[in-house]
């Protein structure tokens, strides 16, 4: 926006100090809080509701609270009870991975997260960066499934809890990006068989619940597999997952590619590229790199959705916790569960969109 | 896909430098790989269920259906067919996405509206709701709430009763209604004939303002006459006051109208997550009004009622609706997940059916057509309100 | 265009493997070294692992007989948790060899569906499980009862069935999962929860004060629970069948996983014949001579493996009844092993 037409300064602007009910904690009160009448009504309700819920709710969650305990001592306090969190935190989080072997999938996150925070520094994006990715995923893999280098194997169908939430979301996100992209392509292209079936795909997909597809992947998808042919149904749901994530991830591409100036093809093509080279080295290259914030919200949404393989029963971070709460020393204290795990939820989703806001914003200062 | 232009060259040029020719091949190509994947897929299909004889097609619409769905729009017992316990499925999900989604617009908007507000404890009270709510799983915040309503609340017989005639426990809410009588059916012709009224109201007053420059309070009037024609048929009619009060009997209460946990925590998990996004929604369109646009209206002496309403909410509609639309959309696809919490919804419904029948592929090929359905019927809807914005545009 | 060619070589190749490969289980079992079967996951007493992470239960322990009659060892079986709405595509896609999974036997299931029952290994029947605060007697006394039932199972059609048959009304409940269906019936949202009475008896086991429930005198269904192999795969049928009626028969022999190597010595020509100390069964059925003693040496007889899962003197307190042998006036009778 200009700055041209505000008013020019005047020459009264000496040094005289305005009052002090506008300046400091009172000045900001008053202008925050108790600018009108209107206002004023607003504050004193809220603060009354703030009043009347948030001390109850800390009596509740920190003073009348058990940490570590069992549910019959849990049974008679009248406060929250930590202890469902405390004394099943193994199983929430891991799951019927064995026991003893729980350093694995621990380290498995250790290395994820250690690389999604080397990644968050743009100044570390280079090829080098997607062979590490490509890399830490597969260490990932076998540290989870073991076999090799004196580790046991550990079956998929034992993984559980977080890691599983996780390895869903960010494998499914990895397999679903180079598919997107095709299809974004695809949609995108001048052949209108191609075109069409892309936008078929892609519009079938967006427009049906994903539960449906992991009904699918549960109890059609067999079906469509030779005899004698079968895969697991950890697999068969991230097959699910990522067929629904590409789609989505193929509209995001599709902007970033609608994004780009038409003089950029142009230039492409005089310099005698063809279609190939075109998207290799000039359109993708600058496409992706505008589509990454909202790639970002879709591995959130991607993160928050594989909450859903619990209703075809895999044992993800939210399924461990409420086969947790259906012990029956357990039972009746459900919203502490869930409360704990919507933490592991807000914290990750959190601090993944704060990112995507930073970054978005840095991207378009530097597109400036 | 700027690379293979039309590029018409003089003289001959071999098969693989010819764009439009090898696009030609690109496209049979394609075609005959997704054919033959297809034709693979579809023989796997039919010699996996001869094989282990399951049975096919959509014969078993017309059995009988015998389970019982716990909550119906229609009458449906046991003895009815497949296809009427599915449709009751869809009506369910129509329910519980219409009145879901009226509810997260009204939220949502109070809220994004809040989150702009002047008042800073407002405007952050609002902020954490919008960051808090969008970062939890939807299904999460669905077990919690099922969990909340039938751990928490009584049981039948020690009910909470906030206020008379409205029951509060473990089997869901039940409150009163009035009994059905002839003068309802008054009330409502009235009610029609009230919003002809408004109607023909609302043509004379835009004329005459036009012609006159004279404004007439519309929005008032039709208020009185949409309430108060209503009211006077029912006065008119003898004022009939009784009601269908809930009573214990049994196990449950009967009569009024009973909303079971299950509605009642999918509607409020899914109301709370979506209004979320919609408050963001609502945000970025009143942002996207420049202030240039209120400071104009207000040196006009626009009121700031209609200032809203003439100035700023035609132009943040225009960058609310179709992101709108997409979450209403999302509300309804989001709202399969009462399969989780036992709330009869088609997929529910869908996903007995093919658990009873065998028949998977016919089931999931049902649900997907389905929501298709709704998500064209939005798009549509989209396209058509995008057209009309559009004209309004100069 | 070379890759073209590549890929639908590769592609015709896959279809042809994977057309020739439709041994029968029996040899994919041997190939693979261990039985894939699918089980409950949460039900204790049938299939449900404890708290190391073992897996226990009667439907458990029939995996178990199978393997210990196929490979000699009834460790190698490996377990994959199915839910009811997803147990049978599971078996109908080959992802588990044997269903043993508290599967009621009907028709349709054994026609449609694609599955063949074998021996039964528990007949049961449906009832209902109240709280004693309601007062309520008999199932009769139901009427505009919340029901707590899992959805797409026999015992949700024969709910249905009981209420329109008597004339009364019901407010189905219906949660997917086992466990969460007996929370929400603890939690008090529904009035009772119906299931088979051995499922009731388990999960009043573990209610938070079982005393405060009681099973209801009425039992409305038939619930022959039998493990399901795929349709059409006759010899592998017929192994689990024997594995099962091995365990019947040993019971009904007096052989038990400690006396079976005394037994071995026996003179009883039947005794000799089952333990396959005379030749001719373990070959007939494309086993070890020694299936049968291998199954009784690592599992046990029918009556240990009920008395240790689903006995009076677990949790579950379950008396015989219907599973008595025929000679105390139950249903478990085997052919002769001849």
């Amino acid at each position: 926006m200009d700055s041209k037409n505000q008013p020019s300064k005047t020459v009264y602007a000496k040094t005289v100090k305005p009052p002090v009910i506008q300046i400091g904690p009172i000045g900001w009160i008053r202008k925050n809080l108790f600018s009108d009448w209107f206002n004023s009504v607003l504050t004193v309700i809220t603060v009354i509701f703030l009043i009347k819920t948030v001390p109850p709710l800390v009596t509740w969650a920190f003073v009348d609270s058990l940490w570590f305990s069992t549910g019959a001592e849990c049974h008679e306090a009248g406060g929250a009870c930590w202890s469902v969190v405390t004394g099943n935190f193994r199983f929430i989080i891991f799951g019927f991975y064995p026991h003893d072997q729980h350093w694995r999938p621990f380290l498995a996150m250790i290395l994820l997260a250690g690389l999604l925070f080397y990644s968050q520094n743009r100044d570390h994006w280079n090829k080098y960066l997607a062979y590490g990715w490509i890399l830490g995923l597969f260490l990932m893999g076998l540290l989870m499934k073991g076999g090799i280098l004196g580790l046991d194997t550990v079956e998929s169908t034992q993984w559980g809890g977080l890691p599983l939430t996780l390895i869903l979301s960010i494998f499914g996100l990895t397999a679903a990006y180079p598919m997107g992209v095709l299809l974004a392509l695809g949609r995108q292209s001048r052949m209108p068989i191609i075109q069409s079936l892309c936008i078929v795909y892609i519009e079938l997909i967006r427009g049906v619940p994903l539960i449906s597809l992991l009904f699918m992947s549960s109890v059609v998808f067999p079906l469509f597999l030779p005899e004698g042919v079968s895969f697991n149904n950890i697999l068969r749901a991230q097959v699910a997952i990522i067929l629904f994530t590409a789609a989505y991830i193929a509209e995001v591409v599709r902007g970033g590619l609608q994004g780009m100036a038409r003089g950029q093809y142009e230039a492409a093509e005089s310099l005698g590229l063809n279609y190939v080279q075109t998207m290799r080295l000039v359109i993708l290259p600058q496409a992706l790199k505008i589509v990454i914030p909202p790639s970002v919200s879709i591995l959130i949404s991607a993160f928050k959705d594989t909450s859903l393989v619990v209703i075809i029963a895999l044992y993800d971070l939210l399924k461990t916790t409420q086969s947790t709460l259906t012990n029956p020393e357990w039972m009746g204290f459900s919203a502490e569960a869930y409360i704990f795990v919507a933490m592991i939820y807000f914290t990750c989703c959190f601090f993944m969109s704060n990112y995507s806001r930073r970054l978005e914003r840095e991207l378009n200062r530097s597109n400036r | 896909m700027t690379a293979n232009h039309n590029s018409k060259t003089s003289g001959k040029v071999s098969f693989w430098n010819d764009p439009s020719k090898r696009s030609i091949l690109y496209q049979v190509t394609t075609l005959l790989l997704i054919g033959l994947l297809g034709y693979y897929l579809f023989s796997n299909i039919t010699h996996n269920l001869a094989r282990q004889s399951i049975a096919t097609g959509f014969g078993f619409l017309q059995k009988e259906a015998s389970f019982e769905i716990g909550e119906k729009l229609i009458p449906y017992s046991a003895a009815d067919k497949y296809a009427r316990a599915l449709w009751v499925g869809v009506l369910n999900t129509l329910l519980v996405s219409f009145i879901g989604t009226i509810l997260t617009v009204i939220l949502g908007t109070f809220v994004g509206v809040s989150r702009l507000s002047k008042n800073w404890l407002v405007s952050r009270i609002a902020a954490i709701y919008i960051e808090v709510l969008q970062d939890i799983p939807v299904l999460l915040q669905l077990f919690f709430w099922y969990a909340f309503f039938y751990e928490i609340l009584p049981s039948p017989r020690q009910a909470l009763q906030p206020i008379d005639g409205v029951f509060l426990c473990n089997r869901g809410l039940a409150f009163m209604v009035p009994v059905f009588q002839p003068a309802h059916v008054y009330m409502a012709i009235s009610f029609g004939i009230g919003c002809l009224i408004v109607f023909v109201l609302r043509l004379w007053s835009r004329k005459r303002q036009e012609k006159t420059g004279k404004y007439f309070p519309l929005f008032r009037s039709s208020l009185g006459i949409l309430i108060g024609l209503p009211m006077v048929t029912w006065w008119l009619s003898g004022a009939p006051t009784r009601m269908d009060i809930p009573v214990l009997t049994g196990f449950n209460f009967k009569g009024g109208v009973n909303v079971s946990p299950e509605f009642t925590a999918l509607l409020l998990g899914l109301v709370l997550y979506t209004s979320a996004f919609v408050a963001e929604v609502v945000r970025a369109g009143i942002q996207s009004v420049s202030h240039g646009q209120t400071e104009a209206a207000m040196a006009l002496g626009l009121k700031p009622g209609h200032l809203l309403k003439l100035v700023i909410l035609p132009q943040a509609l225009r960058v609310i609706v179709p992101p709108l639309t997409s979450q209403m959309l999302n509300l309804t696809k989001n709202s399969s997940l009462a399969v989780a919490i036992g709330y009869p919804d088609f997929v529910s419904v869908a996903g007995t059916t093919i658990n009873q029948t065998g028949q998977a592929i016919e089931g999931v090929a049902m649900i997907m057509i389905v929501y298709l359905f709704f998500s064209l019927i939005t798009s549509a809807f989209m396209n058509w309100y995008n057209k009309r914005i559009a004209l309004v545009e100069r | 265009m070379k890759f073209f060619r590549l890929f639908f070589v590769n592609l015709l190749l896959f279809v042809l493997v994977c057309g020739l490969a439709t041994a029968g289980t029996l040899d994919d079992v041997k190939a693979k070294g261990f039985i894939q079967a699918g089980v409950n996951g949460d039900l204790f007493g049938f299939g449900k692992p404890d708290e190391k992470g073992v897996w226990r239960g009667l439907d458990v322990d029939t995996a178990r007989a199978v393997a210990a009659a196929v490979f000699g060892d009834a460790n190698k079986v490996k377990y994959t948790p199915l839910t009811a709405k997803t147990r049978f595509t599971a078996l109908q896609s080959g992802e588990v060899d044997i269903l043993t999974r508290n599967c009621t036997q009907t028709l349709t299931r054994d026609t449609a569906l694609g599955l063949d029952f074998c021996q039964v290994n528990y007949y049961d029947g449906q009832g209902f499980l109240i709280s004693k605060k309601l007062g309520v007697k008999s199932a009769k006394e139901l009427d505009g009862a919340t029901v707590c039932v899992l959805p797409g199972t026999t015992t949700e059609l024969n709910v249905a069935d009981y209420f329109r048959a008597n004339n009364m009304k019901m407010k189905p409940v219906v949660i997917e999962n086992t466990a969460e269906l007996a929370k929400a019936f603890f939690a008090g949202r529904c009035d009772c929860l119906t299931s088979d009475a051995s499922q009731l008896a388990g999960n009043r086991a573990v209610a938070p004060n079982p005393k405060d429930y009681i099973i209801l005198p009425e039992i409305i269904s038939k619930e022959p629970l039998a493990p399901a192999v795929r349709h059409g795969d006759n010899q592998w049928k017929d192994i689990v069948n024997y594995s099962i009626l091995a365990m019947i028969n040993a019971e009904e022999l007096g052989v038990s996983s400690k006396n079976v190597d005394e037994m071995l010595k026996s003179n009883d020509p039947i005794i000799q014949r089952f333990l396959g100390v005379s030749p001719g069964n373990g070959e007939a059925l494309g086993l070890d001579e020694k299936f049968a003693y291998n199954i009784i040496k690592q599992v046990g007889n029918y009556g240990e493996v009920f008395e240790r899962n689903v006995g009076v003197n677990t949790p579950l307190g379950i008396e015989r009844g219907l599973n008595a042998l025929w000679t105390n006036g139950g249903l478990m009778y085997s052919p002769p092993f001849k």
